[in-house]
């Protein structure tokens, strides 16, 4: 008998083309996605080399992080915007790599995608240049970020030499109430271990609280490891995952299903295996989450006070936590609830699928956005803009008076001219609360799709329990 | 890729913690579909004001900041996006090393494949070396340490591949496809689980 393995070992056993002492694994790579802003200097390296793609069918390439969410029948405004999307496009072309451009009704942002259409496998090797590939880990796939140079690797090779990383089990017990979602345990796990707690380590998300929820929900949580340092953060399929993939355009079918099911049955991580790090939260002990500063891991309960740097004794964090707050104009030793908003943003790799924005529609049908406050509402993808029309939701956005928009990365990152103005606050679905992510001199607050809805409604910093009451 | 030779240089302290890779490189530099012309937009948020002047109180702006190679930054350097931009920028600008107590796993990975060495210290060395940054340091990755201005040697710690790599001058990537074979017999035996061919 062999001795017992986790989720990530057995995904990675299974992928070693060549393993030597002193050097890292060199890991077999089964899809490999690809985007505008990381991918033309690996192209122009394979170029420069005269190599080629080697598996153009494990491939895949879609526009997302620079595309405009107005619009996109018509020419890009910017043109260095529009020379990066049509560069994508002529270098796919000349590999002979899949793409869904601007204007394909399958593109969307990579990581919203790549489930979408059944590419997300259990058990699959996953990279991207982009850190949020951790979002594919929701399927018990080993996925991960990559940058540029590890990309012309991959495009040229489809492998990648790798240290085997160290296994962190995160257990998520209890019950989460009304108004606290998935984003709020991410949020929660970040606040408490810190945005480097899981370097060198991938997650493993266990427990009843992980297994409750669907598929969007746990891809909200494996999209955000990587704020808390993890490359990867990984869910055991079961069977609300077989559920979620089964029909999708590029999954196994007939006997091929059986197959990979039984396959996929054998992944989960087997009893009495060890992990290098655990953790266990509760749910049901947790409220909704906010960040007030300038990286992902300073969140607290909705209800709470900022802290105050005086209580903190090291040095360099006290002054880095007073930099933070002065960036964002805010005072420590109060609640953020009722601080004024600018703009609402609902979107991004974290919350833009399809049962976010039934979330936030059901907060916002029949009311209205406060006066003056912009709401932003960006679909993740063609298909989820497509699903929600027929579901009548983007007419309770704009009835409500938000702004419905084309998919993409938007205003999370902030490329294509979606963005704060200085000075602004603004409550984000998205990931990543840094200091001029969302514009220059902009100033953010990570919550859920629920928080965002009902701060929307009031314009200022709410907490949507009250609503539900 | 040339090799990583030894050198001597006085440090540029930032001392912030988890500086981002976003402050490092703003999102708005990535629509380039080169890797020329970053070093002038490194940390641009924190090193030109409104009108785009540098800011002459921003240590990168200093002649002495420009004389040197090495950044000294707090904890979790380099962590968020994934963008190699960010060591691009930190090599055009000109420094080859960066000091710290830790740093996020993929610019850490991206940092070595553009010959930045990432040298992480323990905490009593990093506070010493921010006492003292006009002093200079030497680096020597062959025998991974680190010498402190008052002669100390201190050893850090490094991949061993990729210090061979850094060290020889190697292209990870032609070393890759130097185990074709090995791949070709792997793809043999597991076919993909998804083709777009199929």
């Amino acid at each position: 008998m062999t001795a017992p393995r986790t989720l990530t070992e057995k995904i990675w056993d299974a992928h070693v083309v060549y393993s030597h002492t002193d050097e890292p694994d060199l890991l077999f790579i089964d899809l490999h996605l690809i985007h505008e802003v990381t991918s033309p200097q690996a192209f122009d390296g394979l170029r420069l080399a005269g190599r080629t793609v080697r598996r153009p069918d494990l491939t895949v390439a879609t526009a997302d992080h620079n595309v405009p969410t107005t619009d996109i029948d018509k020419p890009v405004a910017d043109p260095i915007s529009a020379k990066q999307l049509e560069v994508l496009n002529e270098n796919c072309a000349e590999f002979g790599i899949t793409c869904y451009p601007m204007g394909s009704p399958d593109q969307g942002i990579v990581h919203v995608i790549g489930p979408e259409q059944g590419w997300t496998q259990p058990g699959m090797t996953i990279v991207c240049g982009d850190s949020h590939t951790s979002t594919h880990g929701a399927f018990g796939a080993l996925a991960f970020g990559i940058g540029t140079s590890e990309v012309e690797h991959v495009l040229a090779s489809q492998c990648l030499l790798q240290n085997k990383p160290k296994t962190y089990q995160v257990r998520v017990d209890g019950t989460l109430h009304p108004g606290v979602t998935a984003k709020d345990i991410i949020l929660a796990l970040i606040a408490r271990i810190g945005i480097g707690g899981g370097t060198g380590c991938i997650f493993e998300y266990c427990g009843p609280a992980i297994r409750a929820l669907s598929m969007d929900e746990r891809m909200t949580v494996c999209n955000m490891s990587i704020e808390a340092g993890a490359r990867g953060g990984l869910i055991a399929p079961d069977d609300t995952t077989y559920q979620y993939v089964a029909g999708r355009p590029y999954a196994p079918k007939d006997a091929a299903w059986a197959a990979a099911e039984k396959r996929w049955r054998e992944l989960p991580t087997d009893a009495g295996a060890a992990y290098d790090k655990s953790i266990a939260l509760d749910a049901s002990a947790l409220e909704p989450m906010i960040t007030f500063g300038t990286n992902p891991g300073m969140g607290i309960s909705i209800t709470a006070a900022v802290p105050n740097p005086s209580d903190i004794s090291d040095p360099l964090e006290r002054d880095t936590l007073a930099k933070a707050l002065r960036y964002m104009d805010l005072p420590p030793g109060k609640p953020l609830l009722g601080h004024p908003l600018d703009v609402v943003f609902i979107g991004s790799c974290t919350n833009s699928r399809i049962s976010d924005l039934r979330s936030a529609a059901n907060i916002l049908r029949g009311r209205k956005v406060h006066p003056g406050l912009r709401v932003m509402v960006v679909p993740g993808s063609q298909q989820v803009k497509a699903q929600a029309q027929a579901e009548g939701l983007d007419q309770i956005f704009r009835d409500a008076g938000a702004d419905w928009r084309e998919a993409g990365c938007s205003m999370c990152i902030a490329m294509n001219g979606d963005q704060l103005q200085p000075g602004e606050y603004s409550v984000s679905t998205s990931n990543r609360n840094f200091e001029g992510r969302q514009g220059k001199g902009g100033r953010t607050f990570l919550a859920s799709p629920l928080t965002a809805a009902a701060s929307a409604i009031t314009g200022v910093v709410s907490d949507v329990r009250e609503l539900l009451r | 890729m040339k090799k990583f030779l030894p050198f001597e240089s006085r440090l540029v302290p930032l001392p912030i913690d988890n500086i981002d890779t976003d402050q490092i490189i703003p999102a708005r530099f990535l629509k380039t579909i080169s890797k020329d012309g970053l070093g002038d937009q490194l940390f641009f948020d924190w090193r030109y004001d409104a009108e785009g002047k540098p800011k002459p109180d921003f240590i990168l702006n200093t002649a002495a900041a420009k004389a040197s190679q090495i950044l000294l930054a707090g904890d979790n350097f380099g962590c968020g996006s994934s963008r190699e931009h960010a060591p691009w920028a930190l090599t055009q600008y000109g420094f080859r090393a960066v000091i710290s107590t830790s740093f996020a796993d993929i610019f850490q990975q991206n940092s070595l494949k553009n010959s930045l060495l990432p040298i992480v210290v323990p905490r009593d060395v990093h506070a010493e070396l921010f006492a003292n940054p006009g002093a200079p340091v030497k680096v020597d990755l062959a025998t991974q340490q680190l010498t402190l201005p008052n002669g100390r040697a201190v050893e850090f710690p490094v991949d061993p591949f990729a210090k061979h790599c850094l060290l020889e001058g190697i292209d990870e990537l032609g070393y890759i496809l130097q185990l074709s074979p090995a791949i070709t017999a792997f793809e043999s035996a597991h076919p993909a689980p998804i083709s777009t061919l199929y």
